[in-house]
């Protein structure tokens, strides 16, 4: 008898909200993680995760919610770890929080740039990620296709 | 110490981007170091790209925070520990 295989866990760190995307592509990409038997948390700040609260009020698609703060706090002392970061970005401070979350993780982020600004966010990054950008703003349909052609080898490769 | 909020603090550059707090803090403060991300200061781990500069001048400290919809803050707090400590290059 083998024993099963311990399920691999994601965050998915939100920014600022103002950018409409950004909640639609973040349950999708909780859902499409969901599909390849990976399990979700998102953090994000109480206006980030209220957007997304109330867009899937049955958790139908999302997991475990944690604060931006709380996370970044748990990340620094090493309380939690997770097989895959997934950023939010589309102003400096994504930039920012990317940095930090592959610094203290280790690992490379998945960085999930958009809004009307997405390739200056994308050349300021020079630390260790993949980049998934598109200049999405109000659809989040190119980007949302870009996820779809990367999430596979994200998944197999990171 | 408390967190940052409950503290005197000074606000020197508001909205500002990661690299303009370490240009404004290398460029002004008398002394400064470099703290990786997520080193803490004033108990809270720091937001940023590396190398994170955190200026001192005596027991003035000067250092970036970073919240999602705001953007950078460069901030400045009197306090000879946290100046001490960051010098002695404590974690």
């Amino acid at each position: 008898m083998t024993a099963s295989k311990e399920q691999k866990k994601a965050v998915l760190v939100l920014g600022c909200p103002q950018v409409p995307v950004q909640t639609s592509l973040a349950i999708y990409l909780a859902y499409a993680l969901r599909k390849k038997g990976v399990a979700t948390v998102i953090a994000g700040n109480r206006a980030a995760r209220q957007q997304v609260e109330v867009s899937d009020p049955e958790r139908s698609y999302i997991g475990e919610m944690v604060d931006l703060d709380r996370f970044i706090s748990e990340l620094a002392d090493g309380a939690r770890k997770y097989d895959y970061y997934f950023v939010f970005i589309h102003n400096d401070s994504g930039v920012s929080y990317a940095a930090t979350v592959q610094a203290l993780s280790g690992k490379p982020v998945v960085a999930v740039i958009y809004g009307e600004h997405f390739q200056e966010m994308a050349d300021a990054i020079t630390f260790p990620s993949e980049k998934v950008a598109a200049k999405a703003v109000h659809n989040p349909l190119p980007l949302k296709n870009k996820i779809d052609e990367v999430l596979p080898w994200v998944v197999s490769n990171l | 110490m408390g967190c940052i909020e409950s503290l005197k603090y000074e606000i020197i550059l508001k909205g500002a981007s990661f690299a303009e707090c370490r240009q404004y803090v290398r460029t002004n403060c008398r002394e400064y170091v470099d703290v990786p991300p997520g080193y803490r200061i004033f108990e809270k781990p720091v937001i940023g790209v590396p190398p994170i500069s955190i200026g001192l001048d005596g027991d003035v400290v000067t250092f970036p925070y970073t919240k999602p919809c705001y953007g950078t803050f460069l901030m400045r707090i009197e306090c000879s520990d946290e100046a001490a400590r960051l010098r002695s290059g404590k974690r």
